[in-house]
């Protein structure tokens, strides 16, 4: 697919600029989903070894990504609407823009409270948030490619969909099982609540991804129609 | 020049703008309609084009003045012209798509009314019948357009913005392309029938070649098509681009390609004398409304997808619009041409009358009319074609085949091959030979035109026509063409 693209972009010059707002929404496709790496790194460092160094620094690389990706998607934004690009979908474009990069601030907003609130997870706990932190961030993975093919191969768009969904329902269950071990437990009522803020906080990312996916599938439906 | 034709060419500008206020809407509505193209970008593109099209493609039209050509008076040409341009004014005021050339085949019925003249039935109903055909072949051409279009983007896959912008050229190239064409087809109905009485000569740019009067005028025509499109043609491009029925930017693409093929179909030449020289079946090269190939073309995608999206009020009203337009259009000008002829005391139709002189009598004994059985009408002279024609139905009682080839041969037109007009003709579309056939007949006097023909005939090869075959269709169409322009010129009234 890239190679063919670029020989496209590089043997028809007029769509010069088509091919670099290609690459721009690709970029920060690229980076929600870079970003959900690091987070799922961030997680489990926390996990092992607490706010180390380690973990500050993929706290910033998360923090200057969203900067990153807040510029290209206000450029591509910017685009679309002076250059009067898809005039249909448009404002489709824009609103699974906005609601991709709402997904990445969750990322950057999660770890900002694990770096400033540090809580603090007792040992038995920590298999199930780091299982929880795979399911949300495998939900965040699974948009990203359904966004992709919603831009190159619309049919595709459903293979990943129910993947979202998927994920979504595993996040779901691990969440709740963690909250009643939490509640279950005898440790004192705010450190079960703060606990629990981090569950949610978690959880969040593959609920966003779930609602993302039910715009997209209703952007789907009106591309094919 | 004198006033009187600067009055005149006012109804062939009037006519210019309606042309670009509601034709032009066909070429860019969709790419308008869907916003894949900004109004004042497909206004500018669509003006450059038009004007190169009638002052480059539109000369070659200028030996055959336009359907208009058939009204054989200035003042007709006017009023008919005027009829046309209002009727097509009324319909883009109400945003509906219809074609100047509906609202001319009606003035014209108007004209021939009001004057008496013939309407050749056959050709009336070839046109008549392609108005039907003509949005059918359309909505037929873009149903599989569009499917072959939406499996092409399945397996190629394109990036959305690239299938934005690959659509966006498509539709501005197709655009440029309608214009194009639409500018040389219709620039002799706007201006063709002011050629004779051209107010400007000739002048040549340094070097680069000759600027004739003839394209001066299809300049000034062009431009009150560019006025009529940048002032006018918004209304009925959304009416066609978003009204009817929403389309996708792809939709808005096979809609201006499958109007663009009817609209070659019946209008190419080149395709004629391609399918002629096959040995095939030509189409008829008839005017068509790009108005009804676009609705047409809309339908057709519209209903390939169920016809749930289609807005069959709207359509209903386009529908009307084009009943309506020729019927406006020939009433105008009927009653116009009683106020101009009998109030301003203007020439609307130059008389043509008939006689069953000797010379008639010997040719139709040639195509097998005996002379004894019309014999009793000969000498007297007949102001108007159903005179003559009742006669010969009640008194001789000819059948109307027969009566039409009386008419033919009995039609009075003094023509005399002045030597001075001869250098006058066009070298470059006559041929040297045809010319010289015409230089040896010089000073000579002919009562009809089928003289002229013969005589012409029986100097050279060059102007026989040749056995009607398909393959000789293109040659005797041209030789035709050629002959008609001689009887315009040589005419003594």
């Amino acid at each position: 697919m890239a190679t063919r693209n670029s020989m496209l972009g590089g043997s028809l010059s007029p769509f010069g600029r088509t091919k670099a707002l290609e690459n721009e929404i690709d970029a920060f496709l690229d980076k929600l989903s870079e970003s959900g790496l690091l987070f799922k790194r961030a997680v489990q460092i926390y996990l092992d070894e607490g706010a180390s160094a380690e973990f500050d620094e993929k706290l910033q690389a998360v923090n200057r990504l969203e900067s990153e990706a807040d510029k290209l998607r206000r450029s591509i934004e910017t685009q679309l609407y002076t250059q009067t690009l898809i005039p249909e979908s448009r404002g489709d474009v824009l609103g699974l823009l906005e609601n991709l990069d709402s997904v990445l601030n969750l990322h950057e907003g999660a770890l900002w409270s694990f770096s400033i609130e540090q809580p603090d997870i007792p040992s038995e706990f920590r298999s199930d948030y780091a299982v929880l932190c795979e399911q949300s961030v495998l939900a965040v993975e699974a948009i990203v490619l359904a966004s992709r093919a919603f831009f190159r191969n619309i049919e595709a768009v459903g293979d990943h969909m129910h993947k979202v969904m998927f994920y979504e329902k595993e996040a779901d269950k691990v969440s709740t099982k963690l909250k009643r071990a939490i509640f279950g437990s005898d440790l004192s009522l705010s450190h079960k609540a703060h606990l629990r803020n981090f569950v949610e906080h978690i959880d969040n990312l593959a609920d966003r991804s779930e609602d993302v996916a039910d715009r997209l599938a209703i952007y789907t439906i009106k591309r094919t129609v | 020049m004198d006033v009187a034709v600067i009055i005149f060419l006012s109804s062939g500008l009037f006519l210019g703008w309606s042309l670009g206020a509601n034709d032009a809407a066909n070429v860019f509505g969709t790419a308008v309609g869907t916003r894949m193209v900004r109004f004042g970008t497909a206004a500018v593109i669509c003006s450059i084009f038009l004007i190169l099209g009638s002052v480059i493609g539109g000369s070659g039209a200028a030996h055959t003045l336009g359907k208009l050509g058939a009204v054989n008076a200035l003042g007709g040409s006017f009023m008919a012209a005027g009829a046309a341009a209002l009727a097509v004014y009324l319909m883009t005021k109400a945003g509906l798509p219809v074609s100047t050339t509906q609202a001319i085949v009606g003035a014209i019925l108007g004209w021939n009314l009001f004057t008496e003249t013939r309407t050749d039935a056959a050709t009336l109903i070839t046109i008549l019948s392609t108005w039907i055909i003509c949005p059918l072949l359309a909505a037929g051409i873009a149903a599989a357009l569009f499917k072959l279009t939406t499996q092409v983007i399945r397996t190629a896959k394109p990036h959305l913005l690239r299938q934005d912008a690959y659509t966006r050229l498509g539709l501005i190239l197709a655009g440029a392309f309608g214009a194009y064409s639409l500018g040389a087809n219709n620039i002799a109905n706007v201006m063709g029938v002011f050629v004779p009485s051209s107010p400007f000569t000739d002048f040549s740019i340094a070097g680069l070649g000759t600027f004739t009067s003839i394209q001066q005028l299809f300049l000034l025509g062009a431009l009150a098509i560019a006025v009529g499109v940048i002032t006018y043609s918004k209304r009925v491009m959304m009416t066609v681009g978003g009204r009817l029925m929403p389309l996708s930017p792809v939709g808005a693409w096979v809609a201006v390609i499958s109007h663009s093929v009817v609209l070659f179909l019946f209008a190419s030449e080149g395709l004629e004398s391609l399918l002629a020289s096959a040995g095939l079946p030509t189409i008829p090269l008839v005017p068509v409304s790009s108005s009804q190939a676009v609705v047409g073309a809309v339908l057709g995608i519209g209903l390939l997808r169920g016809g749930r999206a289609i807005r069959w009020r709207v359509l209903g009203g386009i529908g009307l619009g084009w009943l309506a337009t020729p019927i406006i259009a020939g009433v105008v000008c009927f009653v116009g041409l009683f106020f101009l002829q009998n109030v301003f005391d203007q020439e609307v139709y130059r008389p043509v009358s008939y006689e069953i002189s000797e010379p008639v009598l010997e040719r139709l004994e040639r195509e097998g009319i005996a002379a004894h059985i019309i014999e009793g009408l000969e000498g007297e002279i007949f102001e108007s074609a159903p005179r003559l024609s009742d006669r010969l139905e009640t008194e001789v009682g000819l059948d109307s085949e027969a009566r039409d080839v009386v008419l033919r041969f009995a039609e009075r037109k003094v023509l005399v091959i002045d030597p001075d007009l001869l250098d006058s003709l066009d070298t470059d579309w006559y041929g040297p030979e045809q010319i010289n056939a015409l230089r040896r007949i010089a000073g000579q006097r002919y009562s009809h035109k089928w003289m002229l023909g013969e005589a012409l005939a029986a100097e050279t090869p060059e102007w026989r026509f040749r056995p009607a075959e398909l393959v000789n269709k293109i040659y005797n169409k041209e030789l035709e063409k050629k002959l008609l322009a001689l009887y315009r010129k040589f005419e003594i009234r």
